[in-house]
């Protein structure tokens, strides 16, 4: 499969700063993804068709579900004169034939360059009464699609959020990160279980998890109302998950209206689950439910029972920074090795945080990488390999090629289904991240092993 | 004036007609409505699927890294041989490039692939940024051409030029007439073979008609682009015929073919079993060799007797069913109406991306009275048609895949996402039995019987 990988590593100077098999694409996705999380909204797409056409299909083939977004459909003409009489014409047909609550508009590389000036043209356009029109700028060439994300989640609020200045109201807003539906309403769940109540948004749930009905919606029944997010500004905290997607929009939300951000880790994995639920304790002076506790009891009784299974194994890691950096912290706790640890989103501080968690597990020869690709992951694997590999779809060339398990985790994943519904958040997911693992591996022992070696009994 | 505008809103009147009602030409390849949901892709999109089937030729995106990311391996083209055109090359442009330039990346970019792969060619993509800063890919192409002593080639695909991915099989096109004119006056040997044009190997469709024309006595020279490789499209001008499947991807290409190098061409299809041995006795006939039509029409004759019981059988189950098609091509629509029709099936509505006028006249006359037809259709069209016109199953890509679902409509994949050929005798097959599943699966039982609702009652 990726017999083309030359076998003898090149020296580090050779490669350019160009990408090879990428573990990132751009920043609209993103935006698209997380306008999806808002009740009502037609993501719009300000460029040329291809790119809303592309990023309609992937979210498609990752969720199993169709995945709504208009655009402006630049051509020559747009692109030399500006594409504002575009985006005015767009909002207007877009809410005369669609007729959603809200659109999210988001740029493209194109648009960008070319300089539209999003918050003046979304002003000067017609607007029907109790309609809204947000923006975010996500030029393609800058960070990834988690950035953009990060830069919807950030618009929403800086259009939406409102404080209305009296006490703020015992409820938390949950920021979820760049998440699958599954995990969003796990995290929910969990909060809930805490007796809290809470605005999560965005939130894909409903939305990119629908079930079949009767008749078809085109804005399926989930999403986070434009009411609830307006009232966000009123809660007394906001749970703040991921550093990359989640804390800027938190950070903006507290300037605009005093409610402060708590800065926590996607809870994947048994501490960073402890942490969200601590911060929650902490933060409304709740106990900590006997549901919750059992849960936890079970997934340390579980990696009790099976840790011999994974104990020692390396694995190469890869995805988005948020999914990568608690699942490393996991994966430490189940006494494995991450060998190589790789994300294509830029950002310094990945590296030091990983870098970090390794040293205080005392785990030496570790590779760790921020913009990195899985050229880079497949020369390291080519010099010494390992004995799983974790991350999106795309690992399974690699697998492939070194004959190695892949355990399907983050985005995307267009080869498997039921994932999107599944979290790996809490300690549920942990327990689903712990017999994906151990499954993959022993299943790799059935299979290989002598006969003599085959074993009825874990 | 079109009768009874079926349209959502009034300026897309023009492109939806009801067959039998009106006789005026519907609109087509105009640019889609600001606005839109459309599902068109970009100039782009439309160069990178007709090139990337070369497999062993390095495919560089010249861009910021999403126009790479998504059109890594989508396509389902299989390789014989090298694996190299399903890795995924960009120059994953950022600010500052797009600020001072492109250029220098790009050559940086062009010399790390040479260094680590060491590829015959490789084909460098514009993308809508690289055209609106305008690097010039085609010099700086030229010149690593001439540094490496192997085809670097530039293909002109900004996304903004069009919205229409028939721009970009023209570019894609001409950056093959590129590859294979020969160099320094060298002369392509002429021989019996026969090149095959919009064949692009989805799930070996290639390897089947090269079986078929191989029995006969006929062998492929090269496809384009299925599971070709630079040596191999460098020997196109040898070919003493073109076949042409998907003409609008490569129409062009054979008119130029044949002024360039005098090679005839026909059009060819294989998809349906009638329309494989109308194509293949169409290629025994351009040959004239009685030997060659005696082999081919015992071909035909035994295939035929394999496929006519299977596709009777599906026929009993399928017979009056109801079919949508919506897909990127025209040829490919009138395929599978063709196909839709031996099963039994009514054509409900059918529409295209990139349909040229001749190509909706064309399915005017095949398709019965009262049939929709859509061009550059949006997806509240398509649920619009979907459910007023009762479909049981539909025939598209993986953008209306997950709306006919939960419409509760059957679906094949004609497109990208498609695992298994669907070409020839054994694709026609295949074919029958893919609609068969979908239409008929048990699933659907679940979904008219809700106990819950019927609690409720």
């Amino acid at each position: 499969m990726l017999e083309c990988t030359p076998k003898e590593p090149l020296p580090k100077d050779a490669r350019t700063t160009g990408s090879i098999n990428p573990i990132k694409t751009c920043q609209p996705v993103g935006a698209l993804y997380a306008a999806l999380g808002i009740h009502g909204c037609l993501p719009h797409s300000h460029g040329s068709q291809g790119c809303c056409s592309y990023h309609r299909m992937a979210l498609s083939r990752h969720f199993h579900e169709p995945a709504m977004a208009s655009t402006s459909s630049f051509t020559e003409g747009a692109s030399v004169f500006g594409g504002a009489a575009n985006l005015k014409t767009s909002i207007k047909n877009v809410f005369a034939i669609y007729n959603p609550e809200i659109i999210a508009v988001h740029t493209t590389c194109l648009s960008e360059t070319i300089g539209d000036d999003m918050p003046t043209i979304i002003k000067q356009s017609e607007i029907p009464e109790g309609k809204y029109v947000i923006h975010a700028n996500t030029p393609s060439y800058h960070g990834s699609h988690v950035t953009g994300f990060s830069n919807m989640c950030k618009g929403i609020v800086s259009y939406l959020a409102e404080s209305d200045g009296n006490p703020k109201k015992e409820r938390a807003n949950i920021f979820p990160g760049f998440t699958n539906p599954g995990d969003m309403r796990e995290i929910k769940r969990i909060v809930t279980e805490m007796g809290v109540p809470s605005i999560m948004y965005p939130d894909t749930t409903g939305v990119m998890d629908s079930p079949v009905r009767k008749t078809y919606e085109m804005f399926p029944r989930g999403g986070a109302t434009i009411e609830a997010i307006q009232d966000s500004g009123n809660s007394k905290m906001t749970l703040s998950l991921g550093a990359w997607s989640s804390d800027e929009a938190a950070a903006t939300l507290q300037s605009k209206c005093g409610v402060p951000g708590v800065p926590l880790r996607i809870p994947i994995g048994v501490k960073a689950t402890d942490d969200l639920i601590m911060a929650v304790k902490k933060g409304f002076g709740v106990d900590v439910p006997e549901p919750l506790e059992v849960e936890r009891g079970q997934v340390i009784d579980t990696l009790i029972d099976i840790h011999y299974q994974y104990e020692g194994k390396t694995v190469a890691v890869f995805g988005d920074p948020d999914i990568v950096i608690p699942l490393v912290e996991f994966l430490i706790t189940m006494g494995m090795i991450p060998k190589y640890v790789l994300t294509g989103t830029p950002g310094g501080k990945f590296e030091k945080i990983v870098n970090g968690m390794l040293e205080e597990a005392g785990i030496e020869g570790s590779r760790v990488k921020a913009e990195g690709d899985l050229f880079d992951l497949h020369q390291w694997i080519k010099e010494e390999s390992v004995d799983l590999l974790i991350g999106n779809a795309h690992g399974k060339y690699i697998a492939r090629a070194e004959d190695i398990p892949l355990v399907r985790v983050g985005f995307p994943v267009f080869d498997r289904a039921v994932h999107p519904l599944m979290p790996i958040v809490g300690y549920r997911g942990c327990l689903r991240l712990i017999e994906m693992i151990s499954n993959v591996l022993l299943d790799r022992r059935d299979r290989d092993c002598l006969d003599e070696d085959y074993e009825l009994i874990l | 004036m079109p009768a009874e505008p079926t349209a959502c809103i009034d300026e897309r009147q023009f492109s939806i007609m009801t067959t039998g009602k009106n006789k005026s030409r519907i609109h087509c390849a105009d640019d889609s409505l600001a606005g839109a949901v459309s599902q068109r892709a970009c100039v782009y999109s439309g160069a990178r699927v007709v090139l990337n089937p070369v497999t062993d030729a390095v495919h560089l995106v010249h861009g910021p890294i999403g126009c790479a990311a998504y059109t890594w391996d989508i396509r389902g083209s299989l390789s014989s041989g090298s694996e190299m055109f399903r890795q995924s090359f960009s120059t994953d442009l950022k600010e500052r490039d797009v600020v001072f330039g492109g250029e220098a990346k790009l050559i940086a970019c062009i010399d790390e692939a040479v260094e680590k792969y060491n590829p015959p060619a490789i084909f460098v993509y514009a993308t809508c940024v690289v055209g609106l800063i305008g690097d010039d890919i085609v010099a700086v192409c030229k010149e690593a051409s001439q540094r490496h002593g192997i085809d670097v080639i530039p293909v002109e695909s900004s996304g903004f030029i069009s919205g229409n991915k028939i721009v970009g099989y023209r570019a894609a096109g001409e950056a093959l007439l590129t590859l294979i004119r020969p160099k320094d006056g060298a002369v392509v040997e002429k021989t019996r073979k026969i090149n095959f044009l919009g064949e692009y190997n989805l799930g070996g469709e290639k390897w089947l008609v090269e079986r078929y024309l191989r029995e006969m006595g006929i062998e492929i020279n090269v496809a384009f682009t299925g599971d070709s490789t630079v040596a191999a499209l460098k020997r196109a001008p040898g070919a003493c015929l073109n076949l042409v499947q998907c003409s609008g991807s490569m129409h062009w290409v054979a008119m130029s073919l044949e002024k360039e190098y005098g090679i005839p061409y026909i059009d060819v299809n294989f998809f349906g079993a009638e329309n494989t041995a109308e194509s293949l006795r169409k290629i025994a006939r351009f040959y004239g060799d009685e030997e060659i039509v005696h082999r081919t029409e015992a071909l035909i004759e035994r295939e035929m007797e394999r496929v006519r019981p299977v596709i009777e059988k599906y026929r009993k189950k399928l017979a009056g069913k109801r079919a949508a098609i919506y897909v990127g091509g025209a040829f490919k629509a009138l395929a599978i109406i063709r196909q839709m029709q031996e099963l039994g099936m009514e054509v409900m509505f059918t529409g295209t991306q990139t349909g040229k006028p001749e190509d909706y006249e064309q399915i005017g006359t095949i398709v019965s009275e009262g049939t929709v037809v859509i061009d550059d259709a949006n997806p509240a069209e398509i649920e619009k048609f979907l459910l007023e016109k009762d479909v049981d199953m539909m025939a598209g890509g993986v953008k209306e895949r997950f709306l006919a679902h939960k419409l509760g409509v059957g679906f094949v994949d004609h497109n990208h996402d498609r695992k298994d050929g669907l070409a020839g005798f054994d694709g026609a097959i295949r074919f029958a039995r893919e609609v068969y599943a979908t239409t008929c699966s048990p699933v659907w039982e679940r979904v008219k019987q809700d106990p819950f609702e019927e609690a409720q009652e």
